[in-house]
This record gives structure tokens, sequence and C-alpha cells, in this order.
């Protein structure tokens, strides 16, 4: 195999092997400290523009299995690793992960000290970085050439370009029925066909599970693009709208913001990572980056109402200032290691919103009952019945 | 909850086969923990070899025996507001619900803290647990509880064989297994139903071959849940998992399975109402090219909960040392009435408990079995756990820390490329579940067996059996191509030490060492810090790999590195630990930095805030030395390092290290040399005109037979630098010595083999600190049992009952004058023989052995006389004189109370292992009776290590003819004390000859009944007497049959006329012991 290296913008080379496809991506180095769900991952849109690095070093252990994917395409720009396996196990594998960054035109560096990585972010901060065979000085020009990574509006990039109704089951590939984790707690009454829930869903980047979750909910879910308006979104009479996750600064959805004000206290709002931290601007809140985000499946987030804490899985660079939030809203979630924003709601309207992934794949389940939640703002708002 | 004011914590006892030095870990860090939120800790535990029994480690220190009146006397006296259950193992949670049951909770208004008794009932009660699994819709394994044999039949019938046996409310699966036929049911299920102490066993549907999968879990008292680690066993179900080979995170579950699981996890603790940790072992379904099973690999794969242990565990300390995450001390805190997000994370000093730990590196377990000393024990690995303890290695890869486990393991100097010499023949290659699997499977691997094939015969997941492929194929690279930069990087990488590369490479390890530093090959080390390096971490704790960054850089100040003692195993147990832990703790109360190397991670030395820094490593030379060169850092000067704290395991290091040019404090490599070498050490003996017992060092089977035949049989026949009695026996004659010797020179791995004459007489040990101008001795211990027994396995009081002050004045002397002589500094330990008085009037003390470091008995004596043994000694190293630290020279003054330290052994759970006490040690823990005089003392000792015989008992004697004279006043006390007596035929004449009544059963085991087994088997006899002259005579053979079954049947069994003595003339408990903390006793 040949070598590589991974540049980072304040200069340190990180020497490795080249897996995957060839040739050089830039993008902004960020990592994720989950220790499973590696093909989950490349497949979340929220990594559209990143080079995601593993901290967990072996990668690929259980092959890999198209129904655990959560879009259509890989989206980070490449992918750092300690060590791509060279062998894998599983029952539901149909290949290993070597083959398939090579399929999928993943460009991916192993053999690289990934702490070594993730304590550099880590201390300064995320940076952008370029995974490359040409030479170091060169890369490191071309690397501190590039564009900010918060100038970029990542998020129409990965949205749906036109409407379509969620079908699950569509593609081959797709996890069965039977795949759905079950739901905590909560126990949601299930409704006839004839009276699903319906959803409108605005796509910054969604995953999968989130539509597997609704319709395990009895909800139909129909996805606008991101540059949808209220109108366009209220013209579907929807029960209820969730504002998705997906990639990128909040602060450059300036429309999106300005729609969803026109869209709180129409029908039930449910708003997961980007989606609440739009909501969140829109209710008068600000968001600012991170020194180097929330990635992974431990976070420990607590209701400010009940105090429990739960174990969340997060992917986000950015986070809601509470500062200017109107006094309509609560914060109602808070990251227990940074005392961060996880989580708005609005005292008298349908409205909730979650910086973490009550969808987790990967990471755990137990916030799967906040669709729950949002399938009773529906019931009790009473919707199109 | 509120906060309770006082708390008092159950220990788990000695340490034996399935119950370690884990609670040892657990319940100091409990202690600690408890004492930080300003709550009373109150200690019993009858183990004075543990931290946790240290007067500073909690408020209240009592060593007395776990048995219900004790801890109802501790109770009455100290009215503790709680009772903790869950942190002294099964036999802590045993004695809760006893407590419990008995009322005595109630009648004290005692408070049981954390997990309620009422959900340790429904986790441990098979039927109710089932019913809790069917209510929130976990899958059910189909089992039945079975309290007869016919129910077991009957429930094997509906199941269908292969059925599982576990016996409930036992430890470490005693009496259980896997029955694969009707006649297997019957013994297993026999075996099982008298091993439960509520005669219950459950009968289940067993799942060969797929995985077995455990998470640690954790809920506090307002319902949070956290799970702290998953784990995978390379062995699949069948094995128990003590036995297996454990990889952290797991490896082979995907998002789906690992979170699937997790929650279910949770969903059960959850439900069960757990408060603190808790353990819960899965099985899921394998691939199907490995077992076939019925379903869809589309759907979610099939799983069954196949155990919860309601508390924390051998796997809780795995968990704890495995991620940084102190379970122990969380479940403690929640106890207290802590909720997870209000206990700080004290590995970020920023954080709080309430999170899931990441992993950026991959964790081995291995377990360490004691088959090295019991060679023709059963070696099969089922559901009854018969290792004595275990190591871990952490690297960045599952190659790496499995090849770093092996090397820990210090089973002789095996890695894994060793091979049975049996293998030559491929067909010999056994790849049942042995201790040996491991190692069978790399030979059939070598042999291009395909990996399809092994995963199939096996179980073992392709993925573990195809990563062990690829060491096979760097083995291969290493033997046939150049050795270069790059070849030598992979190796390295996947944990092959310069001397596995060297063996294959045909270099020196020394040549590829020098090779590797040219290169600028260094190890680098990484840090344990509970989150992937998410979050900036303070926790000192290490584990080296061959990477770019190196976090692990030298702190300014004097450091000194402690070596510790590796895995728990027979002759090296928690004792050693002790020491080291203390080492520690004296060297920084000295104001140096202390490092601590260790392996295991059970231990107390292994928990991340023993030490200033602590590197998880094997305990070999190229790790240390490695370490050492790290901690030189840029001004090239190494620490010393301390070698008399971890056993023969740290002393063995002292001559490479010496060697390397390293330096050592304390005793030096020569010291260690004059007590090693038996000529040495018989020149330096001489010149102080000190007696010793006439032997020499022997190479060769002609100069043993020769060297015996000038000294006269009987001789005393054992290898040099081992620890433990491993391979020493006494041997009678030529005839013997031709068969032993080869036995004695494997185990000495080339080194020389020791012939002594064999003196009968009263064994006494002394435990001795020098500073190199004097000399304390804390105490002098008298054995009980004669020389012949090791000293390990004898028991011994504190201070000696039969010597005079002459006498003792002599052992005074002669240990001053070895000591100094040999230029000791520190601790050194010595053995003597005493002998009757000749006609010369002079005391006959002979000097059998000298170790120049810290001796199980450390702790024992530390504890009753109050002497901080480690601490001076290591104090001494570092240059303070004894006068200095307040001490002055000669034996310390005798205590005014009596301790009997008594050894624990695990025979029920080493099948085809003979019981009977020779010079070879075979018992895993040891317990202490203290009273203020001997009679009490001893009765406490044997109740606590469960030799207790009461009037009244029926006994079965069976007597060799050398011992039966010295019997007789022990036969007519049984008689006397209403004991029915049965004996074996020339014993039965013995006791006709003397007009005592008894029932003669026959030793011949295929002719009429009831024969001996049969007996013991049924519960007419509740104690054997067994005397034999020595291994190697037919007495022997016939009495293995008599102490097995004793052994299965777990009543006493006295196999040294000695030990029986004691235990029938305590029989008639004159005087009522005492109950009272450690320190009012050695106050008095």
């Amino acid at each position: 195999m040949s070598s590589a290296r991974l540049v980072l913008a304040d200069g340190s080379v990180f020497e490795g092997r080249a897996v995957g496809a060839s040739g050089s991506v830039d993008g902004e180095v960020v990592f994720n400290t989950s220790m499973t769900g590696y093909q989950e991952m490349l497949t979340d849109p929220s990594y559209a523009g990143q080079l995601l690095t593993l901290t967990y070093p072996m990668i690929g252990n259980y092959g890999v299995d198209a129904a655990v994917e959560e879009s259509g395409q890989i989206q980070p720009r490449g992918l750092i690793v300690r060590e791509v396996a060279p062998v894998s196990s599983h029952p539901r594998s149909t290949s290993d992960l070597a083959t398939f960054l090579a399929e999928r035109d993943v460009v991916a560096i192993d053999g690289v000290d990934t702490r070594a990585i993730t304590r550099r972010i880590r201390r300064h901060g995320v940076m952008l970085g370029t995974i490359t065979t040409e030479p170091a000085d060169e890369a490191l020009e071309r690397v501190r050439a590039l564009p900010g990574y918060d100038s970029i509006d990542w998020a129409s990039q990965v949205s749906t370009g036109e409407q379509y109704g969620w079908e699950p089951f569509a593609e081959k590939n797709e996890l069965r029925p039977s795949m759905e984790p079950k739901a905590n707690k909560a126990v949601v009454k299930p409704r006839d066909a004839a009276s699903q829930r319906r959803v409108v869903l605005i796509d910054g980047g969604v995953k999968r599970n989130i539509m597997r979750s609704l319709v395990a909910r009895n909800c139909e879910v129909t996805v606008l693009p991101i540059d949808a308006n209220a109108e366009e979104v209220l013209a579907l009479r929807p029960d209820g709208i969730l504002w998705s996750p997906g990639p990128g600064d909040p602060q450059v959805q300036n429309f999106q913001v300005e729609e969803t004000r026109k869209l709180i206290g129409s029908v039930p709002l449910f708003g997961i990572c980007l989606g609440h931290q739009v909501i969140a601007r829109a209710l008068g809140a600000g968001t600012f980056k991170l020194p180097f985000g929330h990635r992974g499946g431990n976070h420990p987030v607590r209701d400010e109402r009940t105090g429990t804490v739960t174990i969340t899985a997060q992917n986000h660079g950015y986070a809601v200032d509470p500062d200017g939030l109107a006094d309509s809203a609560e914060v109602s979630h808070v990251n227990l290691n940074d005392g961060t924003v996880e989580g708005l709601r609005m005292r008298s309207e349908p409205v909730m919103t979650i910086q973490y992934h009550s969808e987790a794949s990967p990471g755990p389940l137990d916030s799967m009952g906040m669709f729950d939640r949002f399938v009773e703002l529906m019931d009790a708002e009473g919707g199109r019945g | 909850m509120t906060k309770p004011e006082s708390v008092l914590i159950i220990g788990s006892g000695a340490i034996v086969i399935g119950q370690a030095a884990e609670f040892d870990y657990a319940g100091t860090q409990a202690c600690k923990a408890v004492r930080e939120e300003g709550v009373r800790s109150i200690l019993v535990n009858s183990n004075p070899a543990t931290i946790m029994t240290d007067l500073d480690v909690a408020d209240a220190v009592y060593i007395e025996p776990l048995t219900v009146p004790t801890i109802e006397r501790i109770i009455a006296r100290e009215r503790p507001e709680g009772l903790l259950p869950t942190l002294g193992g099964q036999t802590g949670l045993n004695l809760a619900v006893d407590l419990a049951n008995a009322g005595i909770l109630e009648k004290y208004d005692v408070k049981l803290l954390g997990t309620p008794l009422e959900s340790i009932r429904r986790a441990e009660d098979r039927e109710l647990f089932n019913d809790l699994l069917a209510k929130i819709g976990e899958p059910v394994l189909d089992s039945e509880p079975c309290e007869t044999l016919e129910a077991c039949e009957a429930a094997a019938e509906r199941i269908g064989l292969p059925v599982v046996i576990r016996p409930a409310y036992t430890l470490g699966g005693t009496g259980g297994g896997i029955a694969f036929t009707p006649e297997e049911l019957h013994t297993i299920a026999t075996s099982g139903l008298s091993a439960s102490p509520i005669t219950q066993v459950l009968i289940e549907r067993y799942l060969g071959g797929w995985k077995e999968v455990e998470y640690e879990v954790m809920r506090d008292g307002a319902g949070n849940c956290v799970t702290i680690c998953n784990m995978e066993n390379l062995d699949p179900m069948g094995v128990h998992t003590g036995d297996s080979i454990v990889v952290a995170p797991s490896q082979t579950l995907t998002d789906k399975d690992y979170q699937m699981l997790r929650s279910a996890a949770l969903r059960i603790i959850d439900e069960l109402g757990i408060e603190g940790g808790c353990n819960i072992q899965f099985s899921m379904a394998p691939r199907k090219d490995v077992r076939d099973w019925e379903g869809d690999p589309s759907e979610p794969l099939p799983y069954y909960v196949i155990e919860v242990n309601p508390r924390v565990s051998r796997s809780s300390a795995l968990a704890s040392k495995a991620t940084g995450y102190p379970i122990a001390r969380v479940a403690a805190k929640i106890a207290c009435g802590k909720t997870l997000d209000e206990i700080p994370n004290a590995v970020t000093q920023r954080t709080t408990a309430a999170f899931e730990p990441a992993l950026d590196y991959c964790v081995v377990k291995i377990p360490r079995w004691p088959f090295d000393k019991f060679a023709l024990g059963d070696r099969g690995l089922g559901t009854q756990m018969k290792a004595t303890g275990e190591v871990m290695a952490i690297d960045r890869t599952f190659e790496g820390a499995l090849n770093k486990a092996v090397r820990s393991l210090e089973f002789g100097r095996r890695t894994l490329l060793w091979e049975d010499p049996a293998w030559r023949d491929a067909k010999a290659i056994d790849l049942r579940a042995t201790d040996t699997r491991l190692w069978a499977l790399m030979a059939v691997l070598r042999r291009d067996v395909p990996v399809e094939e092994v995963a199939t015969e096996t179980g073992v997941d392709p993925w573990f059996l195809e990563r062990l492929q690829r060491i096979v194929e760097v083995e291969r690279r290493l033997l046939s191509e150049p050795l270069d930069a790059e070849l030598l990087l992979e190796a390295k990488r996947m944990g092959f030490s310069d001397e596995m590369v060297g063996q294959l490479a045909d270099r020196l390890a020394e040549h590829v060492r020098e090779m590797r530093l040219q290169l600028g090959m260094r190890p680098v080390y990484k840090m344990v810090d509970t989150c992937a390096a998410e979050f900036d971490a303070f926790t000192p704790y290490f584990y080296s790999t061959y990477e770019q960054e190196n976090e692990a850089t030298p702190e300014p100040g004097v450091s000194t590195v402690v070596l510790g003692s590796g895995p728990i195993r027979i002759g090296q147990g928690i004792e050693f630990d002790y020491a080291s832990v203390h080492a520690a703790w004296a060297l920084q109360d000295a104001g140096r930095r202390a490092i601590l190397v260790n392996s295991n991670p059970e231990t107390v030395s292994t928990d991340f805030d023993t030490s200033d820094r602590l590197y998880f490593e094997p305990l070999d030379e190229e790790a240390v030395r490695n370490i050492l060169e790290n901690e030189a850092g840029e001004t090239g000067e190494t620490p010393t390092s301390i070698v008399q704290f971890g056993g023969q395991t740290a002393v063995n290091l002292a001559d490479p290290l010496w060697r390397a040019g390293q330096g050592i404090i304390g005793s030096s490599a020569e010291a260690i040399d004059t007590a090693e070498d038996r000529e040495l050490f018989e020149r330096f003996l001489q010149n102080l005109g000190i007696p010793q017992p006439p032997g020499a060092a022997v190479r060769t089977l002609e100069e043993g037979l020769k060297t015996a035949q000038t000294i006269g049989y009987p001789v005393l026949v054992r290898p040099s630098y081992v620890l433990g009695g491993r391979a020493m026996e006494i041997v009678q004659n030529p005839r013997e010595m031709v068969g032993f010797l080869a036995q004695a020179a494997e185990a000495a791995e080339g080194r020389p083999i020791l012939i002594d004459k064999y003196l009968e007489g009263r064994e006494v040990e002394v435990d001795a600190i020098c500073d190199g101008e004097r000399v304390l001795i804390p105490g002098i211990m008298e054995h009980i049992e004669r020389t012949g027994v090791h000293s390990g396995d004898s028991m011994a009081v504190y201070p000696p009952v039969h010597l005079d002050d002459e006498e003792r004045e002599t052992i005074c002397r002669h240990t001053e004058q070895i000591v100094l002589g040999m230029g000791a500094i520190g601790l050194t330990n010595i053995q003597y023989v005493v002998l009757p008085r000749d006609a010369s009037g002079q005391p006959q003390v002979y000097v059998i052995e000298v170790n120049p470091r810290a001796s199980r008995t450390v702790p024992f004596i530390s504890k009753v006389t109050g002497v901080p043994m480690v601490q001076l000694a290591v104090r001494a190293m570092c240059g303070e004189t004894l006068e200095s630290q307040g001490y002055e020279g000669g034996l310390w003054p005798e205590r005014n109370l009596v301790a009997v330290k008594a050894p624990v052994f695990s025979m029920s759970k080493l099948a085809e292992v003979d019981t009977y006490l020779g010079p070879e040690m075979k018992s895993t823990g040891e317990v202490m009776g203290i009273d203020s005089a001997y009679e009490p003392a001893l009765a406490k000792a044997l109740v606590a290590s469960d030799l207790a015989v009461e009037a009244g008992t029926p006994v079965l004697l069976s007597l060799s003819d050398r011992t039966k004279a010295e019997a007789l006043p022990l036969v007519h006390a049984l008689h006397d004390a209403g004991c029915e007596l049965f004996a074996t035929e020339g014993t039965g004449a013995m006791l006709d000859g003397l007009g005592i009544p008894s029932t003669v059963v026959t030793k011949v085991l295929s002719g009429a009944h009831p024969n001996v087994v049969d007996v013991i088997e049924d519960g007419t006899v509740r104690c054997v007497l067994n005397t034999s002259e020595n291994r190697m005579t037919g007495s022997l053979r016939d009495g293995f049959h008599i102490r097995r079954a004793a052994a299965e049947k777990r009543i006493p069994c006295f196999t040294s006329i000695d030990t029986a003595r004691a235990a029938i003339e305590t029989m008639r408990g004159t005087v009522t012991p005492e109950v009272a903390r450690l320190d009012e006793y050695v106050a008095r």
C-alpha cells in the first residue's frame, strides 16, 4: 500500500497509508469517539465537507451491510483511522471495509496515530486539513488557501433537490421493520392506516433512521428540500413538522430561520441538531462554534424538568447560545460535560428541539422516546383530525 | 435517600478460585468512597492479606470470621445504620441475605444500602428472573430450576441434551457443568445440588458455539442508567467467563447489535431496581457458518440473557481497569444516596460519573490457570471456573494486546510461539476448551488448517482466528525474510517481544533490541483516560504501543519504579499486591514519585490513584527496560527500581536489570544471588557458623542420586528461583528420586535443583527489616504443621507458642547475622526448623530457606504487630535508618494477642487435583483468627477456613502406619467428643485393638458398598482424617479418592496430623472467642 499523510492547517503532519480511493481530499478535520457504527457515520450527511477521524483504532471489524446506511451516499470527504481492519466477521456482512471504501470512492488514510490527531484537535480546535500523497509543504500551502468551512452552506448541498414521500423499504437493502429498535418506555398507541399522522420533514441532511422511527410510529413522512418556504410546508397540511439535522454553520441558514419563525405555533414542531439550531435562532437565540464539537455516543444530557440524565448520540460542531432566547421558550436540556444547550421547549406552543440525535444510529437508543413525545404532541394538537 | 451515618461493609474472605483480589480492590475503593462522603465505615473481612483491612482504609476494621453470629456481634457493637452488601462478592452478598433472613438487620435497624434485597433475590432466583424477563419482553432461555436429581432428569428430558447445570447461589460456577449424556447429567447434577446452599440447580438449554457478550452497567437511585463497558469472549458459550479470554470492547458486534444488547441491559437493571453496579451476560447468535441456528440473519440477531450479577464482580474490576471508570467507588457513592451526575469524575476532574467511557484501544484479558502446579488436574474448561487469577494487556490492536497479555502470564517463559512438544504430531493438537486452547489455535493455523474449519470446530468467531492468522503470517515473514525496519515495526505493533522476534529471525533478543533502538523504534505510552482523548484527563495510567506521540513524558522529581507481582497464582497471591501498594505509598511518603508496573487488573496496585504513574504492562525484561528508558527522558538518567515486593516475578527481574545497568534499591542482585545460589549460600552460612540441613545444588540425575546417598534419605528436592514450592517434594529413596528429578528439572528452567536433607521438626518463620546496620524483627511465627508442609499451606501462629526464650534468641541472632552478612536492605524472610534439643542442651535451629524479599507473611505480621513493615523497608532502601524512623533493632516486643493464619484451598473447583499437604503449595488464599489467647484464635482461624469440626461430627479415619501412634490421642478425643467413627480396613483394626467402636468401610472402590467414597458422598461422614507417607507410595494413591470426594463434598479433610490435632483440640470450645476491632487487639 502506498504511503499517504494527513496535513493539518497548523502544519502538523501524520504519516500513514493510503486506503480506499486514491487522490487528495480536503476538509474540516473532526473526530468521533463512538466505538461502533462506522458505516452509519460514513453515510451521515452531517459530515459533509469534513474529514472524519474515528478514535476507536480498529475500524471495519464487522464488515459492511448496506442496510445500515443513513443516506444514499458517502458523506465525509475522507476517513482517518488507526487501522482499516484487515479482517471482518458478522452474520450480515457482505463485504469488508477496505473494498467498500474503494468501491464507494472514499479516500482514506490508516496507520496514523489517531489519538495524537484527536489530542491536537481537542487542544487547538477543529481545523482544515488534507489527506494526500503530495509532499507535506505543498499540501500545507493548499490547505491554507482553502475557504473556511463555516462560510459554506453545506446543508443545501446535502438536502434533497425535490419533495418526496419517504417509502420504507423502497430500496432493496433498506432496514427491515423488525430492525427498528424497541422503543424505550413510552408506548405510542397504534392508529389504523387511515389515520396516520402526516409529518413534513425539512431536509437539511436527514438520516434515514429518523424517517424509520417516524414510520414505526404510524407517521407518513413527506420530505421537503431545505429551501422550501413556510407556505409550501403548511400547504401539505402536516400534523407535525420535523426539522432535520444537517451539516454546517446555522449562521448561514438565514432564509430558513425566517421561514421557520412563520411555522412556530402553527403545528407541532420538532427540531433535531441543525433543526434545533435553526429553531433556536428563530426564537431569538444565537449560535456559536464549539472548539472541537461533540461527536460520539456517550454524551450525558440532563432533562432540566425531571433531572434525569440520558446518554445520547451527538454530532454537532455548533451550539446554541441561549442569550436572547424569547421568553416564550426555555432551555429544556443541558449537556453535563460542558453545560451547553441540548434542547429547547416553548412554554405554550408545541415546539420541542434537541441538539442530540434521538434517532441514534449510531449510538444509544435511550432517546427514542423523543419521537413518541413528538407523536404525543401531534395527537394532543389534534392534527388534521 | 438520605446519607447514612455509618455503614458496614462485608469483604469476601480468603482468595479462592472465583473470588480473588478484585474484591479487595472493590472493597478498598468502597471504603475510601464512603469516607469521602463523611460516612463512618466499618469493615469486616477474614482475610488479612488485603489492603481493605488496613487500619487507615476504614474507620473500624474487624478481621473476624465471616459468619452470621460473628457479624451479628459486630453489628450489636457498632450499630451501623446501613449495610453495603454488594462489594464483597458472592460471599458478602450471601451473608447479607442470611443476615436479613435471620431477622438480624431488622433487630438492629440496619438498612440495606444500594441495590435492595428484593432486587438481589429477583436477579439470583432463576424463576423470578425469568418472570421479570418475560414481563419486559426479553427473550428467556429455556430452563428449569430443580431441587432433586429426578427433577433434573425430567427437565433435561424435556429441554433435550446437552444441557447446562448451574447451581444456585454459588460462586465461579462451583459444582456446575455441561452434560452431554445422561451419565454426565447424573454426575454433574449431584455435585451441583450439593454445591448449592439452597440445594437448587438450574437445568438450561445449552448454546454451545454462540457468542458470549457481557455488559457492565450502573444505575443510581434516581433511575439514571449508564453502561461502563461491554466485553466479548473469544471463547464461545460453554466456558465460564472467568476462564475465557475476553476482549473489550466487543469486536464483532455492529452498532445495531451493540445498542440492542445495551438497551436490553439497561431495561433489565431498571426493572430490577439495581442501585449500584451490575453485570449482565448475554449469548448472541454466531455466524451461521460457525453454528447454524433457526432464523433469518437479516432480522435482529437472536440473543438470550444468561446471567445477572447484581453486585460488583470480577468482570466489573476488569471493566474498571479496561476503561478507567471506578465502578466500585461509584457504586458505593450511589449506595450513600448520590446520583450519577452528583459524583465527580476523578479522571477528567471536570465531568461527572454520568457518562459512558469511550475506549480508543483494545483490551485483552487472559485467565491464569494453576495447571503449571497441577499438571495432573483436569485441564478441561467448562462452566466451573478454574483460573486463580488473570492478566490484562492494552494496545491499539487486538494482536498487540494479545501478545502482551500472553507475555504477562508468566506461565514459564511461554509466549504465543509456544507449542506442546506432543503437537509435533498434528493429530495431537486438542482444540477443545482447555488452558492451552489459544496455543492450539495458533498451532493449527500454523499448519494451514483453514480458519472456517477451526471456527466450525471450536465456535470461536472467525474474526479472532483471522487475527491470529495475521500473527502467524508475521511469524512466517520473520522466519523467511530479512529483518528490516518495516517488518520489525509490524512485528512490534503486533506485540511481538524482541525475544520472539529474535527467536524467529535467528538473532539474540539483545541484538533485536539494539537494531530497534538504532532505528529509533521505541514504544510510546498512551493514556487510559475514559474518553478517547476527548477531554483533558489526569489519570496517570498508561500502556505502550508503537506509534507517533508519547504522552508519558517524564515528570520532575526523583522517581522509583515498583515492580508488581503479575497475576494471582498459587504461591504468589494477593499478599504481594499488598506489599507493592504499600511500597508505592511509602515512596510517596518519602517524597518520591512512585511508578508502578503490573499486569493484573484485579488489584489495588493497578488502581489509577495508587501510584503517581501506572504502567499496565507485562513484567518482563523488555517492558520494564522500555519503561525505565521512557522515564529517563532527555537526561538519560533512568529511575531506580524496587524488586522486593512483587514476589518472585519481580525478584527474577533483578538480574536482567542489573546486567542492563539499571539501578536497584534494596538488596542487590548479589545479595539475591547469595540466597538463591545453593553453593554460595552454603559457604556463606558456614562462615557465619549457622547450621543448615546438609545438601547441594545439582544439575543431573547422577549428581542428584549421589548427593542424596551422601546426606541420606529422606531428602527435600526443589528447583531454585521459583516460588510456592513448585515441583518441590520429599523423596524417600533412589527410585522416587529418578521419577521426581525430571519434573523438578522442567520447573527449574535450566537453573540448578536443590537437594537437602529433610529434617522433621517445628517450622518457624521470620520477616526482618534491615537498613544496613540494624535488623528489626517484627515477629516470629510458628507453624502448626511440621516441616514438609509448604509454609504457604501451613497454619502459622504469632507469637510462637512452643519456643522458649533461648530458641527465640537463637533465631533472632541467626536472622541478624544472615541479613547483615548478605547485605540485604529492606525485607528478608527466613524459614527455620527447630529440632528437639540434643544432648548438648543447645537450641537446634537450622536455616531452611532465605528469601531476600517481602514474603506472603508481610501483611499478616504487619497487621498483628502494628509495625508498618513495608513502609520501614522502603524508607530504609531510600537511605533512612530504622532509628530515624523511630525503631530499634532486634525483636519487636510481642503483642498481647494471638493470631493464627490459616490457608484456604480451592480444591472443589479443580477436578483430579490431589489435596494432600506437602512441600508444594496448593492453597489459594488465607484467613486470620485473632484473639487474646491461642485457643479462641485458632478456633476462629479454623471457622474462617472452613476446617472447624464440631463435637459429634461423624469422622472417617484412614491413617498411614507411620502416623497411627501419633493419632492415638486424637482418636480418643474424637471418641470422647461423641463423634461416630468410620475407618478404612487397617485403621479399623487399630481402633478395634483400642476398644474404640468404628464402622469399617472399604478402600476398594470396585468391591463392596458402602466404600469410603460412598460414605463421604451421601453425607454419612462430615470430616475426614487421612494421612499418608508421601506421594510416591501406594497409600497416597489409595487416599486420592477419599480426598477428592471430601473436596467435592466440601467437608474438612485433614492430611496432616498436626492440622487435625489443632482442629480436634479446639473442638471442645471452652472459651468463647471475642469480637473486637483489629486496633483494639493490637493495642493490648
